[in-house]
């Protein structure tokens, strides 16, 4: 399975029934794919809908039905429309129980960095400063390193952030950690990984839970 | 009876350089593609756009920006549009970018007739370095002004001959809060009824707050399936 779709297919274990979920572009747009069978929940997304299903099948796309990454979508049972405002009132309001985002930084303290490499890309902020800022859960979906193999989990983020403290979970193909008081704890360990491995590609120290690492 | 419905070049008439500009639409739904060709063909200069995005190279208010008819965006995310950034990398384009809810909040002030509001978004980033920041029973917050426009675009699914609208799926986005917040409303419309036709009940922007309707005879390739966004 290609990394990408590890993070998702484990992220979608994160969800629970009843929960309003926002995907964010990237990987988190592929978690729909693996939702367990059975669990209901309503995904957002900013343009103004609330239970979006899986992208839609090729053919029979509705030009006026798209998600806030373009992508034509399709809806749940009970799907509603609504305009920006009303959208981000979900959002700041405090309506959105879990918001998965991607990354380019997350610092053992959850302070998150997704938005602008200063000089570089600068496309905007779109929906995810409010949504980090405001879901009630946040969980990072990202490769555990850069394209250049450096460390995306730091002790601190060197890039400007998006929001501070705001990180709960980072799933990577190679781990599942939590952001505590105390620092970054392991949860969990991919099946083809090692401790040593997660250690040396993050910049932060990781705590152990004691007894065997659960692995996925 | 009163009528809206009016021609093209009369309701672009009211457009003029150095206006501002607000434009529906997320991504393509939404988009008033058609009054916006009119735009670009009219040739109008220095204006001011708001819109959440910059739609893609080519399509949209891209035009606009090609064209050179474009001073400042006032936008909350342009990714998809390579072209824009480029123009705002090399300072051809002054472009102000805000969290994407706060840009709806700022128009919905507008139209509300409000002069802005407090947010506690951004403030602990590098936003706070161009925002007014105050305190508020002893927290920070950073003050936004309502945003107003001499005019919006925008794209409607179906309209009564008063102007009473009704958007389509996810095409409603900006639409509605942008209708409330310029001097003069343009609705370019799919279908235009007759007025009493509409269920009161079913309308999502009432009439009032339109000016001048565009019966559109066609749709342009622009107002359809993007490849490049289908599976």
């Amino acid at each position: 399975m290609p990394y990408k779709n590890k993070i998702a297919a484990r992220a979608a274990l994160e969800m629970r029934s009843g929960q309003v979920i926002n995907l964010g572009i990237g990987i988190p747009n592929l978690i729909l794919d693996y939702l367990p069978t059975g669990l209901e929940v309503f995904v957002q997304s900013e343009n103004g809908i609330l239970g979006i299903g899986p992208r839609c099948a090729a053919g029979s796309e509705d030009r006026n039905l798209i998600d806030a990454g373009a992508n034509y979508v399709t809806l749940n049972r009970g799907a509603s429309f609504f305009d920006s405002a009303l959208s981000f009132a979900l959002i700041r309001g405090g309506r959105v129980d879990l918001s998965f985002l991607g990354t380019l930084e997350v610092s053992q303290n959850g302070d998150l960095a997704n938005w602008i490499i200063p000089g570089k890309m600068a496309p905007g902020i779109g929906g995810g400063m409010e949504l980090a800022q405001k879901a009630k859960r946040v969980i990072v979906t990202t490769s555990h390193t850069t394209r250049d193999g450096g460390p995306k989990i730091l002790t601190q983020c060197s890039l400007p952030l998006t929001a501070r403290g705001c990180v709960k979970t980072i799933i990577t193909e190679l781990a599942v950690i939590d952001v505590t008081p105390q620092g970054l704890m392991l949860r969990e360990i991919a099946l083809e990984s090692s401790l040593d491995e997660v250690q040396d590609k993050t910049a932060a120290p990781l705590l152990f839970p004691p007894g065997d690492i659960p692995r996925f | 009876m009163i009528d809206k419905t009016t021609t093209i070049s009369n309701a672009l008439n009211r457009v003029h350089a150095g206006h501002t500009v607000m434009v529906g639409g997320f991504g393509g739904p939404g988009t008033p593609f058609t009054l916006i060709e009119f735009l670009h063909q009219q040739g109008t200069k220095n204006l001011t756009l708001i819109k959440n995005d910059a739609n893609e190279p080519g399509m949209g208010i891209s035009k606009l920006l090609e064209a050179g008819q474009v001073q400042t965006l006032i936008a909350s995310h342009i990714g998809l549009n390579p072209t824009a950034v480029a123009m705002m990398n090399r300072r051809e384009l002054e472009v102000l970018l805000y969290p994407q809810g706060i840009l709806a909040e700022k128009i919905r002030a507008g139209g509300a007739g409000l002069l802005g509001f407090l947010t506690d978004i951004g403030v602990d980033t590098i936003l706070r370095d161009s925002r007014e920041v105050i305190h508020l029973d002893g927290r920070e917050a950073i003050l936004e002004r309502a945003l107003r426009a001499d005019v919006t675009l925008i794209h409607a699914a179906i309209a009564d001959r008063a102007g009473n609208l009704i958007f389509a799926k996810s095409a409603r986005n900006f639409c509605p809060l942008m209708a409330t917040a310029a001097d003069q409303v343009i609705v370019e419309a799919e279908m235009v009824v007759e007025t009493g036709s509409l269920d009161p009940d079913q309308v999502h922007l009432p009439g009032a707050f339109v000016d001048f309707i565009l019966a559109l005879d066609e749709l342009t390739p622009d107002y359809g399936i993007l490849p490049q966004h289908a599976l």
